[in-house]
């Protein structure tokens, strides 16, 4: 029995620790990056979101060209992403929730939401950068072809999945006896989706939107390959810039010193900013599906 | 009673308000505008094709991926491109073969590092899953899933690469294995707790110790479900590109030691669709095709497995 007892005991702090090993690795992440970019944020302070240059030969570094090239790609793509996310969303919560053409279109972005970021750079590489050429000579500008825009439209291509699926769950919660009321005062289909579906559903959508643009700022791969890595303010949704991502991918493999420190500070950043999003998403969501179990009871 | 009515019978109701007020508003057309029957049908049509039209270019996108690759890959695979490491470029044929055992090496590695963590965690949330301290986890499990690879590359980087003097397949495995956690951590929990209570309740009422029941009985009753979340994760981190950049790096040779640099499918795309040569862009899509059928293969299994193994339940 003692034995037993022992097993018991010795099975249950296995648990445990394992669990404490979870909330342990993102402390350490965290402690990780914050000591290792120590050193400069001692030497820029917060002048390090305001500073415009960043100059490894002259070890000065300025963060704001990543920060506006993240807040430009991930806004401008998830800009674009809206009407598509929201009609999918519609579409497989409203219009045909089953059936083979639903199934069709729902595996269809799983499959989309599956393919590597890598890919989708390649891709963006031998496709939409000729396109965005095209355009940027027919508009004049100096055809680049690899920027902002087209970094966004990639982007916003890969979050599509993401808050598609979302909007999906949130506005098939959507309790029919609302529905079912418009109808019965002769509420159009249209109409039921614009003044019922839609703002009951909205704070879902707005939380898949928020966890869409976590991705879109933290999302590395096809964006380093289609921003242009230019280190300079973007003065245009033109202009080749970098990301906090995609600096960070470019430049961290031969850092050393002060420059290694200043792209662990940029990662702790877009760690931090991504985190926050994240949270408030998730929080969104639960809090609705706990108000939509609370109604079904 | 004319506002009952009215309510029975929409269309003619909004046609005789319509007539009565000579156009006014109608609480359902949002305000404003034309509401006669005609016009709000012809709404809700072109609303309905507006929405299918965009969900459906939506796809387009895929499709041409799809189709690319899919051209553009098969073209270049063949035996010689599946068994023999790359040559510099100016030389002909080659292939990519230490890039697919290195990315199966990270596969495994970063398997046997955060599987039984992820499992075990797992069954923690499910069984204890109500306390402060599961709330926490829960939120550091979120917390992780949302990091971006990029960030958990530098962390890899700091742990091992620094330390150890050099990047190596064991930093990568490490970064990969972190991003594996959460996806095994939640399908875990969520496999565990649909489990039926009467199983764990009949187990316990035999006299069988908590411990076996979880292990012999839960566990067993919901593998399906764990090797779904573990092959998802795989499917996840299988494409990872980001981590590996200063992790794993790449290597043009043969490499069967963790300590040293190692090549990966998602690496070696990266690296040739960034050179400048022809060539090697062709390369390029020969290892997306492969990366894409081995990613897609996996979803394609983890939801095979679910489906298969959920009537036994």
């Amino acid at each position: 029995m003692l034995t037993k007892d022992k097993t018991e005991k010795r099975f249950n702090l296995i648990l445990k620790v394992t669990a404490l090993f979870v909330v342990a690795l993102l402390v350490v992440i965290c402690l990780t990056l914050i000591v290792a970019s120590v050193p400069s944020i001692r030497t820029f302070g917060f002048g390090f979101f305001i500073g415009k240059t960043w100059d490894a030969a002259s070890e000065k570094f300025g963060a704001l060209p990543f920060l506006v090239g993240t807040l430009l790609t991930s806004f401008l793509a998830l800009a674009i992403s809206i009407p598509f996310s929201i009609a999918i969303s519609i579409f497989l919560g409203e219009y045909f929730k089953e059936g083979a053409i639903s199934t069709f279109l729902r595996s269809s972005v799983e499959v989309l939401a599956g393919i590597p970021s890598v890919i989708f750079g390649l891709w963006g590489l031998f496709l939409l950068m000729p396109l965005v050429r095209m355009i940027e000579m027919q508009v004049g500008v100096v055809p680049h072809g690899v920027g902002i825009l087209t970094a966004s439209l990639i982007l916003s291509i890969m979050v599509i999945p993401f808050s598609a699926s979302i909007g999906r769950e949130v506005v098939i919660l959507v309790p029919s006896d609302l529905k079912e009321a418009a109808y019965s005062l002769g509420a159009t289909r249209f109409e039921v989706i614009k003044n019922i579906i839609i703002p009951y559903a909205r704070s879902g959508i707005f939380a898949g939107l928020l966890l869409a643009l976590g991705r879109a700022i933290g999302e590395t791969m096809a964006v380093t390959m289609l921003i242009g890595n230019s280190n300079f303010l973007p003065t245009g949704i033109f202009s080749p810039a970098n990301t906090m991502a995609s600096v960070i991918a470019n430049e961290f493999a031969e850092a050393t010193g002060i420059t290694a420190s200043s792209l662990i500070y940029v990662g702790l950043v877009l760690f931090l900013v991504t985190t926050i999003v994240n949270i408030i998403g998730t929080y969104v969501i639960k809090k609705i599906s706990l108000e939509a179990s609370k109604e079904v009871t | 009673m004319e506002g009952n009515q009215g309510s029975r019978f929409p269309l003619e109701s909004a046609q005789r308000a319509q007539r009565a007020r000579g156009g006014g508003s109608d609480g359902f057309a949002g305000g404003g505008g034309d509401v006669s029957p005609r016009n709000r049908i012809i709404k809700d049509n072109i609303f309905k094709g507006a929405v299918i039209l965009l969900s459906f270019i939506s796809l387009l996108p895929l499709l041409l991926i799809l189709y690319y690759i899919t051209r553009n890959g098969i073209a270049v695979i063949n035996w010689e491109f599946l068994t023999q490491l790359p040559r510099p470029i100016g030389e002909a044929g080659g292939g990519i073969y230490n890039a697919i055992i290195g990315t199966l090496f990270l596969i495994v590695l970063s398997s046997v590092l955060s599987i039984p963590f992820g499992i075990s965690a797992g069954i923690y949330l499910s069984e204890k899953g109500e306390g402060k301290m599961a709330h926490i986890v829960r939120l550091c499990v979120v917390v992780l899933q949302g990091t971006p690879s990029i960030v958990i590359g530098i962390v890899a980087y700091m742990w091992v690469v620094g330390p150890f003097q050099g990047f190596s397949a064991l930093s990568g495995g490490v970064a990969l294995s972190i991003m594996m956690l959460p996806v095994i951590i939640k399908t875990t929990e969520e496999t565990l707790k649909l489990m039926p209570y009467s199983l764990k309740e009949a187990s316990l009422a035999l006299g069988v110790p908590y411990y076996k029941t979880i292990l012999k009985v839960i566990l067993p009753t919901g593998l399906s479900g764990i090797l779904t979340g573990i092959l998802l994760s795989v499917a996840r981190i299988t494409g990872e590109t980001a981590p590996l950049l200063f992790t794993a790096f790449g290597n043009q040779f043969m490499n069967y030691n963790i300590f040293k640099p190692m090549d990966s499918l998602p690496y070696r795309i990266f690296y040739y669709a960034m050179s400048p040569y022809p060539e090697w862009h062709t390369f390029a899509w020969g290892a997306s095709f492969i990366l894409v059928v081995v990613v897609l293969g996996f979803n394609l299994i983890a939801r095979g497995i679910a489906t298969k193994w959920k009537v036994q339940f």
